[in-house]
């Protein structure tokens, strides 16, 4: 039974096992392998997506329970590693190993759009869930706050 | 790029590319490395070559070299080394993994060493090349090569300057006789424009946008994704299974049993479901019906083994791998005596990204994609299995998610040839989390007693560590010998404090649990003891333990390695760890007040030929504990890339404390208890203390940076919890009934 729902701003119908997860129809059906699979379980991160602008650990997101929504995964944050999450992991220079960035990313970003300016409480809050065996946190944490500076100051030129 | 067959090192060859002649310099990296027992079991080839600069028309410098990324950044730092003696930005050296050729190259990457063993050759390569185009262009000017110079990409001499691309001069270059790699003349480093400047790593962009390539995101047409049902128990097997339900599971196509065998082998195989999509695969694994032969090991456990340490602990020890003086006499006499035992747990190594390993066997080739730190080993188990020549197996070395001396291993190769070989497709061979935690290579579990004797003066006058384990080497070790024990000790029986009477002696302990190199290896336990055991002295003789530190330290001089062959072989020197001490104290604010309740730690420790002192803040009563800051000092030579030595300083402190603080391995009824990462924790965002990494300046030759962080964390914050305390913590992880 074919599942349609929005992937990344373009409408995208699968035809898979209503209980497979979002994860792996990324990853093996549709040959997205920008996300990631860490654990399974949904303890580590390494697999979230946005769902309806919600980070979701999609190794446990039935592909059913998608139906009709809208997914943005790494692949479409930018077409080029413009976002300012992006740009900011770049200049801080925060992936070592990578595997675990852009779960990593995508609960930045999902921070970042409810809470533009976020504390280091909002941030233990919100990464918490995202596993870094390399240890990256410290340059995560200056990371989300240089995204934060620099969101603002986009808004600020904007308006 | 034809490539000759002989060739001798060193030699610069000259070969057709297409779109022109190419510069191109065959020579080799130092594979010498770091023992590793299991490399050193591969035959050997004669040709040395493993590294190669080749410089086109189109100005493209490529350094071809097998050293894997596994997020230790030397796909940063080595092309910063070859671009500063040849005169280029940094950013035009491109890197190609080299691929496994058992005829050219000796691929691995572990030890810490990369950066340190490429070093010289990557200098002298660099060179050379330079020596070589500067010559071109004198020729094509008809001047002296010593009024020309290399300036950015280019060759350029007079006033007004003229130049030349090295693009532009590679067909004349190329046809120039070879300089002597131990006469090139080496840049003075005081010119170093690249190596020592703060540099961005060359793959943050693919990996802050998901395009970065795995090993798991191997895709290759009609192929097929699997998982294998293993025994749990140590080297069990398949007494029968029924394959009835996992293959009535929608999208799975196969299920079959394999036998895994040989050195890689670490289980003894399984039952392989070979699926459309990974998640058909899990799930007809989950549908399998299996029967177990758990076989002996099924009996063991954490206990037993404990009581084996016990025992031993008791008996006469099995080795005395050191005896300086008289240590038993000197305890006997002594005014004050210490004792104390340490135990460490069964650690494993989680990379992110699980095991995995994709492989397509032909009837007449084979090609493999793998996340691997040793390629060529991977090469010979692919070859070994499909029944080829290993010539014929392409292996395609992947980015990695996470090593940590993990992904030396083949047994992942090796389960993944077998199933590629019956299955006759390309297959990747998926670990769930619970598998790679489960089937992983242990840091050995390891119980310690440690004496100490001091006089009135507060002097050490005798230092004995007693040490049972179960050892790597014994599980390594082809005879399955007993192991004298030495390689477990590491540099823990070299010994930087002043003491006539030492005496180190070791029992090896039995266990089936798969034991190799974690992080550090055998330093992190080393470390540990050490360092919290000094500590322990410090406190019984009154003293401040930085001043006791330095004190017993002593004089500036040069100590052999014990169980090196060499004394001039990397002896410890006292200057630089002493260095080390006192500048982390200096800049943690050591001796300055802490509130009530908080307490600061040192510990500092010398391995991979590079020196680490940490100190820790923490609050902690008998209710709990929360480390606060770490501030680390780090003399590992020159910094090739003081951001990349910092970003693996903080990467492995932060492995390090999830060892000190979080979850243990253990065994019962043979078998690993813990399978993910809610019974095996892992350090997260909100407990990552913030750190500070100091990098002493030096002009000495790189070391290692990936590992020797760990071993100077658990003390450094066990430390610093007696100092706010008053309790010693002697085993790891800390637990809090240990605090209460």
């Amino acid at each position: 039974m074919a599942i349609s729902f929005t992937l990344n701003g373009k409408s995208q119908s699968v035809d898979v096992s209503p209980d497979m997860p979002l994860l792996w129809v990324l990853r093996d059906t549709l040959n997205m392998t920008g996300t990631k699979f860490g654990c399974g379980m949904a303890l580590c991160g390494a697999c979230t997506v946005h769902i309806n602008g919600e980070a979701t650990r999609s190794c446990i997101t039935p592909i059913s329970s998608v139906a009709g929504k809208k997914v943005a995964t790494i692949e479409g944050l930018s077409a080029d590693g413009s976002h300012p999450v992006q740009k900011a992991w770049m200049e801080e220079d925060v992936p070592q190993c990578g595997y675990c960035q852009s779960g990593q990313i995508m609960s930045a970003v999902a921070l970042l759009t409810k809470k533009p300016n976020p504390t280091d409480a909002d941030i233990d809050d919100a990464m918490s869930g995202n596993i870094c065996r390399c240890g990256t946190y410290q340059r995560i944490r200056k990371a989300i706050h240089r995204a934060s500076s620099s969101m603002a100051g986009k808004a600020h030129s904007a308006a | 790029m034809a490539t000759a067959s002989v060739v001798n090192r060193r030699e610069f060859l000259k070969t057709g590319a297409a779109g022109g002649a190419a510069l191109v310099i065959g020579f080799h990296v130092s594979p010498k490395a770091f023992a590793d027992q299991a490399q050193e079991q591969e035959k050997k080839t004669p040709n040395p070559f493993d590294a190669w600069v080749r410089i086109t028309p189109d100005n493209r410098v490529t350094l071809v070299l097998g050293k894997s990324e596994m997020g230790q950044g030397v796909y940063t730092a080595l092309p910063m080394i070859l671009a500063e003696e040849l005169c280029v930005d940094w950013k035009q050296v491109h890197v190609e993994q080299a691929p496994t050729n058992p005829q050219v190259y000796d691929l691995g990457t572990g030890g810490s060493g990369s950066v340190a063993g490429s070093w010289l050759p990557l200098r002298q390569a660099g060179a050379a090349a330079r020596e070589m185009l500067i010559a071109a262009a004198a020729k094509k000017w008809e001047v002296g090569a010593d009024t020309c110079k290399a300036k950015d990409g280019y060759v350029v001499h007079g006033h007004p300057e003229r130049s030349f691309r090295y693009g532009e001069l590679v067909a004349d270059a190329a046809k120039l006789e070879i300089p002597n790699f131990n006469k090139v003349l080496l840049k003075n480093s005081n010119d170093f424009t690249i190596v020592g400047r703060d540099t961005h790593r060359l793959d943050t962009a693919d990996k802050s946008t998901g395009k970065a390539h795995f090993g798991i995101d191997s895709r290759i047409p009609g192929m097929l994704y699997a998982v294998i049902a293993r025994c749990p128990v140590f080297e069990g097997k398949v007494a029968s299974f029924d394959a009835t339900k996992a293959k009535a599971v929608q999208g799975v196509r196969d299920v079959f049993e394999i036998k895994t065998s040989g050195r890689g082998a670490s289980t003894t195989g399984g039952i392989a479901v070979l699926a459309e999509n990974s998640w058909a695969a899990i799930q007809g694994r989950k549908a399998l019906e299996v029967k177990w032969d758990e076989g002996a090991a099924a009996s063991e456990s954490s206990e037993e083994l404990r009581n084996q340490f016990l025992q031993n602990a008791g008996a006469k020890p099995a080795n005395t791998l050191r005896n300086d003086g008289d240590a038993d006499a000197a305890l006997a006499s002594a005014g004050k005596k210490v004792e104390a035992i340490y135990e460490l747990p069964f650690a494993a190594h989680v990379c992110m990204e699980p095991m995995n390993c994709t492989v397509h066997i032909g009837p007449d080739s084979a090609e493999a994609w793998v996340p691997s730190q040793g390629p060529q080993w991977a090469q010979a188990v692919i070859a070994e299995a499909a029944k080829l020549p290993p010539e014929k197996v392409t292996v395609h070395t992947t980015l990695m998610g996470g090593g940590f001396g993990r992904r030396y291993q083949a047994d992942f190769v090796m389960e993944a040839a077998q199933v590629a070989k019956i299955s006759g497709k390309p297959v990747m061979v998926l670990w769930t989390r619970e598998d790679d935690m489960q089937h992983d290579f242990y840091r050995p579990a390891s119980y310690h007693k440690l004496q100490g004797a001091l006089d009135n003066e507060g002097k050490l006058i005798a230092y004995k560590h007693f040490q049972t384990s179960t050892s790597i080497a014994a599980k390594w070790s082809q005879k399955g010998a007993d192991d004298p024990g030495l390689g477990e000790f590491g540099t823990g029986a070299t010994i930087p404090y002043t003491t006539p009477n030492i005496r180190i002696e070791y029992t090896l302990a039995h266990s089936s649990a798969p034991r190799a190199w974690w992080r550090s290896v055998e330093h992190s336990s080393s470390g540990f003891v050490m360092e919290s055991f000094i500590d322990e002295l410090a406190h019984a003789s009154g003293q401040d333990p930085l001043a006791f530190r330095l004190k017993l330290i002593g004089d500036s001089r040069k100590i052999p390695q014990f169980g090196e062959g060499r004394a001039d072989y990397h002896p410890l020197d006292t200057a630089r760890l002493k260095g080390v001490l006192q500048f982390a104290a200096e800049k943690s604010g050591w001796g300055k007040p802490i509130p009530k309740g908080q307490g600061r730690g040192i510990a500092g420790f010398y391995s991979f030929f590079s020196y680490v002192a940490a100190v820790a803040e923490v609050s902690a009563s008998n209710a709990g504990f929360k480390v606060n800051r770490i501030v680390c000092a780090v003399d590992c030579g020159r910094a090739v890339n003081p951001n990349g030595v910092r970003a693996q300083v903080e990467s492995a402190a932060i492995y390090a404390l999830t060892a000190t603080v979080k979850d243990a391995i253990t065994v019962e009824g043979g078998r690993v208890v813990q399978a993910n990462f809610n019974d095996y924790a892992m350090i997260r965002m909100n407990e990552a203390p913030p750190m500070e990494v100091y990098i002493v300046p030096s002009t000495e030759a790189p070391t290692g940076i990936g590992e020797p962080t760990v071993p100077v964390i658990a003390p450094a914050i066990c430390n610093a919890i007696f100092s706010a305390t008053g309790k010693r913590l002697r085993r790891l992880p800390i637990r809090g009934e240990d605090l209460a």
